[in-house]
Formats: C-alpha cells, structure tokens, sequence
C-alpha cells in the first residue's frame, strides 16, 4: 500500500511538471529572465504547490505520524550553514544555464531525446562527485 | 527562442498537482518529496531514506511526464542549438549543488516554504537568485537571442 502511494504521489507529481509546462526549459528560462520577457508561470506553479502542501504538513504534523508508515521523516537540521548557502547557489547557476532543475531532468527522460539524456548523466555524476567528497571524507568514525 | 504564450491557470493548476503529490507523498509515507533527495536515495548516493519508496516515486514520475509528454510534446533545444559543454555543465552543477544544499525546487521550494523552514527560505531565495543572475550574465554574453 505504501509503495503504491510512492507510487501515485510521483506520478502526480510528473503529470504537474507537465500540465505546468515547468518541464519545458524554456519556461524556466524565461521566469529566470527577469531582465528580459519575464514568464511568471513558476511563481504560480509554487503559489499553487504550496498550499495543498502546506494544509498536509499540518494535518500530518498535529496527528503526529503519516498515515501508511511509523514515523515522520522531516529534516532535524536548523542551522543555516556554509554548506547550504554554497550548494543552492551552485544549484542555482546551474538551473539557470540549461533551465533544467531535477525533477523536471528526471521527467524529460522520457523523451529519450539527447538534452535530457545528457543533462541527466551530468547531474548523476555531480551527484556521485559529492557522494564521493563529503560521504568518504566523513565516514569514520562517524555514526 | 520563442516561448507560446500559456494561460494562466495552467501552471497553476499543474502546481495545486505538484503541491498535492508533495503533501500526499509527506502525509501517506512521513517523507519529503524533494527529487534530488529521492534520486540520490535510489541511486545508493545517500546515507538515509528509502530507497524502495524513493525509486518508486520516481518511476510513477517518468511514467505519468512520460506519457503526458507524448500527448503534450515540448521542443528540447537541439544539441546543435546549445553548447554541450554548458549543458554538461549545468548537469554537474545542479546535481552537485542540490547535494550539498540539501534539496532542489521541490525539496527546498516545495516542501521546505511549506514547512516554513528557515533553511529552505534561504536556499530557495539563493538559487532563485543565481539563476536569475545566470540567465542575465548569459544574455549579456550570448545578447538577445539567448
């Protein structure tokens, strides 16, 4: 039951990518250009994201557990460090280079077509270039 | 690049199914739908969560933009239109940064405002702001057209 939950809730969560157009570059692109022939479409997508997501983290946070599984997995951290401020603003360069952030990288893999084949890789082994950096570097002795 | 114009209640309605797949995702499961998160987990490239869950969510995602993208095409540029190296690039960058900073647009965006997290208001004002800065430095450099 849980895993059809994952399930339904990332397709979704892909069918929103693509009626709100945000998995097409271009429209990132031009929320991003503000300079230029601004696109608000993505303020909306997020206004109209975050109000059923708030109203469920509340309801979920007053019964206090999820409804298929034991326990609430919400990030415990709260200090605002080097590591956060660093990687959003790497992140953001790079969203702004192609207009491709990984949600939609992950949906326009379906395409098949050579943008998303490629971008994708690139994200996977940036991915792993961290994994290799902070999880080896931290590993022992850490719990 | 020309963009067709959209009405305003798309990206609204598709971002009232993004909210609700993030909620119910966090109500049904007690996870944070943030991609990068879920991606790093499927892959092994993470310490916590899991990854059943996590591979799962992303499979219903390629599946349903899979098919609403073959209803609903959108033109990706080609590889002879944008640089491959600034497109290698970008990949490197925003898997790294997503890594490090804990989240993307639906982990920090996302579920993180809607949590009202300190963190994520500042992440999400930071690679709002990057990529905002990108795409001026890159008009500059490439003029109008880019």
């Amino acid at each position: 039951m849980i895993r059809l939950a994952a399930f339904l809730s990332g397709a979704l969560f892909g069918l929103g990518l693509v009626v709100s157009d945000m998995a097409n570059p271009a429209r990132v692109l031009a929320f991003l250009d503000v300079a230029g022939n601004w696109d608000p479409s993505l303020a909306l997508v997020m206004a109209g994201a975050l109000i059923p997501s708030a109203i469920a983290y509340r309801w979920v946070r007053a019964r206090n557990a999820p409804v298929l599984a034991a326990a609430l997995h919400i990030p415990r951290q709260r200090q605002i460090d080097r590591h956060l401020v660093i990687g959003a603003a790497v992140f953001g360069i790079g969203w702004g280079l192609a207009g491709v952030c990984p949600g939609p990288a992950v949906a326009l893999l379906a395409t098949g077509q050579t943008f998303a084949l490629v971008f994708a890789a690139a994200m996977v082994v940036g991915m792993l270039l961290h994994w290799l950096i902070y999880h080896f570097r931290t590993t022992e002795g850490s719990p | 690049m020309t963009l067709p114009s959209l009405a305003w209640y798309w990206p609204l309605i598709g971002g009232l199914m993004i909210g609700t797949a993030a909620g119910g995702f966090l109500a049904l499961t007690g996870r944070i739908a943030g991609v990068s998160g879920l991606l790093a987990n499927t892959l092994g490239l993470s310490r916590g969560g899991d990854r059943a869950l996590s591979a799962l969510f992303l499979a219903g995602l390629l599946v349903s933009s899979g098919v609403a993208l073959a209803v609903k095409p959108i033109s990706l540029p080609s590889p002879a239109g944008s640089p491959p190296v600034l497109l290698i690039l970008a990949g490197l960058l925003v898997g790294f940064g997503t890594r490090l900073g804990s989240g993307c647009t639906s982990g920090h965006g996302v579920c993180g405002l809607a949590r009202l997290s300190p963190r994520s208001l500042v992440a999400t004002g930071m690679f709002m702001l990057m990529g905002m800065a990108t795409v001026a430095v890159a008009r500059m450099i490439m003029g109008d057209g880019a």
